[in-house]
């Protein structure tokens, strides 16, 4: 076992583990994080998209020993338990979930595309950036519908808080 | 995932150290292909020799005739790089099309060419480019990089630094792309220079290959109905492309050209 130390979600955490052990295990097993979840094996479903150092990975595909001394943000750092982020409001209004079990996958790969494309990205770039979040249930509209929206409210929150 | 140990070291030299005395390592750059396959028991290296550490692996430099880009260099990095987007725009826009955005956050160009898949984009890139692949201790044409399936001129513990693209006067890459991993079930770069068009093929045969029926049919040629009659004529060898259940070794023959056919277009 070796000890690994991060910041998740704006909080110090050490912890003990092996080499082997996947950085989605770390989050679930060991903080009880289980907002992140895993869908596949092979890295293709995205369910366990968390950012680190800022930038979206797929944290079933990065062990939490290459993570040690990184900062990680999952799904259960965006709001306080009260309020709902922007991106989740956007999801819940848009019908953008089913079952809900990819959203924490498409909530945070969403954050990334507004990261990225800012507040008024286009649809199409919307699906592209989507490639690797797969969802079973929605037909994917309602998603993406979701992220123009959460991303544009996003914009409207920072406008006002700048005011 | 068997056990393994992990290593972190800050220097190449430290690196190669590591992996001598390891009984079976492996380096590991972004861990995009090796800790699903290490995942699936397909890989169960004894060592895992990470080279996310070492500085000045990551660097991307552009002059008049080359872009060198370091060999830990992320496809995310490379896709938004201001440099790369204007001296070689195809190569870019190929980064940015490998596997999905989480994927191209951790992926490598070295560790992508080092891993050598048959269905990845960069082998084709680097062919028609006329990369030099540069290790620790030589440099290699791509050419003569690209050996065969899941295989290369690398030495074992041989660490790839960087890789220098010739700077095209134009370039395309197109792929037509497995909806479900993005692997290219065949793709096509073509590249202009003033020595003449370069193409480089992946996703079709067992490893990446230079174009050569293509480039010699279709030297010279400038019409896009020139271009299509001379497609036809050229007779690809079927019994060498890959027949799988994503396509069978005819369509993929088919598909080369087509996808030569745009991408020789979009050189225009």
């Amino acid at each position: 076992m070796v000890g690994v130390t991060m910041t998740v979600n704006g909080e110090a955490v050490v912890g003990e583990v092996e080499n082997r052990t996947l950085l989605v295990h770390f989050l679930r097993e060991n903080l009880q994080l289980t907002g992140t979840h895993v869908g596949c094996d092979t890295s293709q479903c995205g369910a366990c998209v968390v950012q680190v150092d800022g930038a979206s990975v797929k944290a079933c595909a990065m062990l939490a020993v290459q993570a040690d001394g990184c900062q990680v943000a999952t799904i259960e750092g965006l709001n306080d338990g009260k309020t709902l982020h922007p991106m989740q409001q956007a999801f819940m209004d848009h019908h953008g979930l089913q079952c809900g079990f990819c959203t924490p996958g498409m909530v945070m790969s969403a954050l990334d595309i507004v990261q990225r494309h800012g507040n008024t990205v286009d649809e199409a770039t919307i699906r592209h950036e989507l490639e690797g979040n797969l969802c079973r249930c929605t037909g994917y509209h309602n998603i993406v519908n979701a992220i123009a929206a959460g991303a544009a409210a996003m914009g409207d929150e920072t406008e006002s808080a700048e005011v | 995932m068997y056990q393994f140990e992990y290593h972190k070291p800050a220097s190449i030299e430290a690196a190669i150290e590591l992996m001598n005395e390891a009984e079976d390592g492996k380096f590991i750059a972004g861990g995009q292909t090796m800790l699903p396959t290490m995942k699936h028991r397909l890989a169960s290296p004894t060592d895992l020799v990470d080279l996310g550490k070492i500085e000045g692996l990551q660097s991307v430099r552009v002059d008049a005739e080359t872009v060198t880009i370091g060999a830990m260099t992320t496809h995310a990095a490379v896709a938004a790089s201001v440099d790369i987007r204007q001296a070689i725009p195809a190569l870019a826009a190929l980064a940015g099309n490998i596997g999905d955005p989480a994927v191209r956050n951790r992926g490598t160009l070295g560790g992508s060419i080092a891993n050598n898949d048959p269905a990845a984009d960069y082998p084709a890139a680097l062919i028609a480019l006329n990369a030099i692949v540069q290790t620790n201790s030589r440099e290699i044409a791509a050419e003569d990089f690209f050996t065969g399936m899941f295989e290369t001129a690398l030495e074992e513990n041989e660490i790839i630094t960087q890789v220098r693209f010739a700077c095209p006067t134009q370039a395309s890459y197109q792929k037509f792309a497995n909806p479900a991993s993005r692997y290219a079930i065949a793709g096509v770069f073509a590249a202009n220079f003033s020595s003449g068009l370069r193409i480089g093929v992946t996703g079709a045969t067992a490893v990446a290959h230079r174009g050569a029926r293509l480039e010699a049919a279709l030297a010279g040629k400038q019409d896009p109905a020139a271009i299509a009659a001379a497609l036809q004529g050229v007779a690809l060898p079927v019994e060498k492309m890959n027949n799988d259940i994503h396509a069978s070794a005819e369509y993929r023959a088919d598909l080369v050209k087509t996808l030569t056919r745009k991408a020789v277009l979009a050189c225009l």
